[in-house]
């Protein structure tokens, strides 16, 4: 091999296909770039923002590369820039997001996978029909469920609680969670749950033992896909709660409807940021596993 | 005292009948193989004896208890699948104790009762290794060590050999045999591989189309198949089916060659009321190239003449495709004495193990 490479002649039809195939390669590469300036802009733009100080704001206008450089609009954004009255920044909102996601992301995706195991491994007559109608829930837009949701919460005494918002979630989250977990437990043959229940085990010691040990590809795929939609919803926020008990998403909107003075352009970009953080940082860990999780089957 | 007895079992899913009316029993240590082509039910009866398809109607008894509505884990059964069924996320040993550890029994038990059956199926050394580190022919090693450890009434093998090449499942069939032979356990063993129920069990029942066709010894089963479908399922190459008419009691003609006909004495008179026309099934061990030193070494020999089209030499034997009339015969000959392709050799037919069946009940006469 070398030493054919060694002697080579100069080849002018293969340096002709070199050439092009650099050109073209090059093509593809800038276009792909364009398009990642493209869709990194408006975040770059924004982190500029939270850096920059609100006179450098007003003179360059909002967008253009920061000439200063502080960190005070995090600090304000987080903890005593004042909404309404209140100087406390965005920090109760957040933890109010936080108390409301983990739980409902952990609920929503345990009874998914109970479910999931139901509806795939114990089929029962009309449990296909049971399926069908859950996944009529990943397609029904949320705002169709804001009445009965107001009349319920009113009922068990929820509103304006981060509880209440914890129930809609786990509700609306499981057609989702069941979805994923049921088409993922499809795939895990038959015959293991025969062979343990010859083995003696029931119902649950097959759900614990052998079931969820399999489980890690799809609930990081649930877990990720839940918390993102649950922090990021902003519907059912705004609508059932308010004030203090507002999840981050619906308070960002009160900080933008300030009052009188001039926009805090820098406060709201740095607070933005606050509230995109989790769901950016969760999709850093898990998005390489939420892919893998996609396309993977149970078993190799 | 028979350990497994089944009454007159039914299975349908709603409309379509599965099982129609199956009645089987295994004596105590006995090895029964279950064998069929594929949808002929007999897997779906194994499950039934398991427990993991309810019974529509009929009856199962294992030792003295009618199981009908017992579940799998108190049957006193152990199952062996065709995929294994290994719990992936298990270690060898792990998949060996969970069925004790399901039970309760005690640790130390469970210890001894691994290294007893590791011992015996030579998997020591794979103890901590997962099924997915296995190769197929360990797997099956580790799902037989699963059930043994069982110590059960019953085994039930569900086609635990098709999934291994054809090398390995040789070895395993052997191997299988050897542990039935040492354990002495009641089997029940579903394949649709004649040649592994021929070569392990001590019954063999044929199943075609939800029922039994023929509950019996293997020799039995291949020497007097009752009916055609039996007759054509066992045994590779398969029996040929030659038409042939009566001519009076104890012969038959068949159409040769060349459009005339050959006459044949039977061995034994046929039955009174026996159709003028039959089927003479005859298989292709029992055709041979005719001499006078073979007929008065087995009188039963008829000879005839025919064509030979094709011959295929497999090593061990030679197969022969021998024209008979417009249906094509084949044979089985030594290497050394078999015929060449073009001649038209003169057949030994052994009247006396040939098979003689009704053609439109398909039963044998």
């Amino acid at each position: 091999m070398a030493e054919i490479a060694l002697n080579a002649q100069h080849d002018p039809e293969a340096a002709a296909a070199a050439r092009r195939y650099f050109w073209r390669r090059f093509l593809i590469y800038a276009v792909l770039a364009l398009f990642a300036v493209i869709y990194l802009a408006p975040l770059l733009v924004v982190v500029f923002n939270s850096l920059r100080e609100q006179s450098d704001i007003a003179r360059n206008g909002l967008i253009s590369l920061p000439r200063s450089f502080r960190l005070d609009a995090w600090a304000q954004a987080w903890g005593t820039y004042c909404v309404s009255g209140t100087c406390e920044g965005m920090k109760r909102n957040f933890f109010n997001s936080l108390w409301m996601t983990i739980p409902a992301t952990v609920i929503s995706t345990l009874l998914g996978a109970m479910n999931g195991y139901v509806l795939s491994k114990w089929r029962f007559k009309g449990s296909e029909i049971l399926f069908n109608l859950m996944l009529l829930g990943v397609f029904m837009p949320g705002q169709i469920s804001l009445m009965p949701w107001a009349f319920l919460l009113g009922k068990f005494g929820l509103t304006n609680s981060t509880y209440g918002l914890v129930l809609i979630h786990v509700v609306q989250g499981i057609s989702f969670t069941t979805l994923f977990c049921r088409n993922f437990y499809v795939s895990i043959p038959d015959d293991l749950i025969k062979a343990a229940r010859i083995d003696g085990a029931g119902f649950w010691r097959i759900f614990r033992k052998i079931i969820l040990p399999l489980s890690p590809p799809i609930l990081i795929v649930t877990v990720v896909w839940q918390f993102t939609g649950i922090w990021n919803e902003y519907l059912f926020g705004v609508v059932f709660t308010s004030g203090q008990q507002q999840p981050i998403t619906a308070a960002l909107v009160a900080l933008t409807a300030g009052g009188t003075t001039a926009r805090a352009y820098d406060v709201m970009s740095a607070a933005v940021l606050i509230g995109a953080l989790p769901p950016l940082l969760i999709y850093l860990f898990g998005g390489k596993y939420f892919v893998r999780g996609l396309t993977q089957g149970a078993i190799k | 005292m028979s350990a497994l007895m089944i009454r007159d079992l039914h299975k349908s899913y709603g409309g379509l009948e599965i099982l129609a009316g199956i009645n089987l029993e295994a004596r105590t240590g006995e090895f029964v193989a279950l064998v069929g082509p594929s949808g002929c039910g007999k897997s779906t009866l194994l499950a039934m004896i398991a427990g993991l398809e309810t019974v529509t109607s009929g009856e199962i008894w294992i030792g003295d208890r009618l199981v009908n509505s017992v579940q799998p884990k108190d049957r006193d059964i152990a199952m062996v699948f065709q995929s294994y069924a290994l719990y992936p996320t298990m270690t060898v040993r792990q998949n060996i104790t969970f069925g004790m550890e399901s039970r309760g029994v005690p640790k130390a038990e469970q210890a001894e009762a691994v290294k007893r059956v590791a011992a015996l199926l030579q998997i020591e050394q794979l103890l901590n290794r997962k099924p997915g580190q296995l190769s197929g022919g360990q797997r099956q090693r580790v799902a037989m060590g699963r059930a043994l450890v069982r110590d059960p009434k019953l085994f039930l093998f569900d086609e635990p050999l098709s999934n291994l090449d054809a090398k390995l499942r040789v070895d395993m069939r052997t191997e299988i045999k050897k542990l039935h032979h040492r354990v002495g356990k009641t089997t029940v063993y579903v394949t649709h591989d004649q040649v592994e129920a021929m070569t392990l069990a001590s019954r063999i029942a044929v199943m075609n189309q939800g029922s039994v066709q023929q509950f019996d010894t293997p020799k039995r089963i291949y020497d007097r198949p009752t009916n055609m479908f039996v007759a054509g399922f066992m045994g590779s190459p398969a029996m040929n089916f030659i038409p042939a008419r009566l001519t009076g009691a104890t012969s038959i003609a068949v159409r040769a060659a060349d459009g005339s006909d050959a006459t044949l004495a039977l061995a034994a008179p046929l039955p009174a009321g026996a159709p003028k026309d039959v089927v003479l099934g005859v298989r292709p061990e029992h055709i041979y190239r005719f001499t006078t030193d073979l007929k008065s070494r087995k009188p039963a020999v008829e000879s005839m003449q025919a064509p030979v089209e094709l011959v295929e030499p497999t090593g061990a034997e030679t197969l022969a495709v021998l024209r008979l009339g417009d249906l094509e015969i084949t044979g089985r000959f030594e290497p050394d004495d078999a015929p060449v392709m073009g001649e038209t050799i003169t057949l030994g037919i052994d009247m006396s193990r040939a098979c003689l069946f009704d053609p439109t009940t398909k039963a044998l006469l």
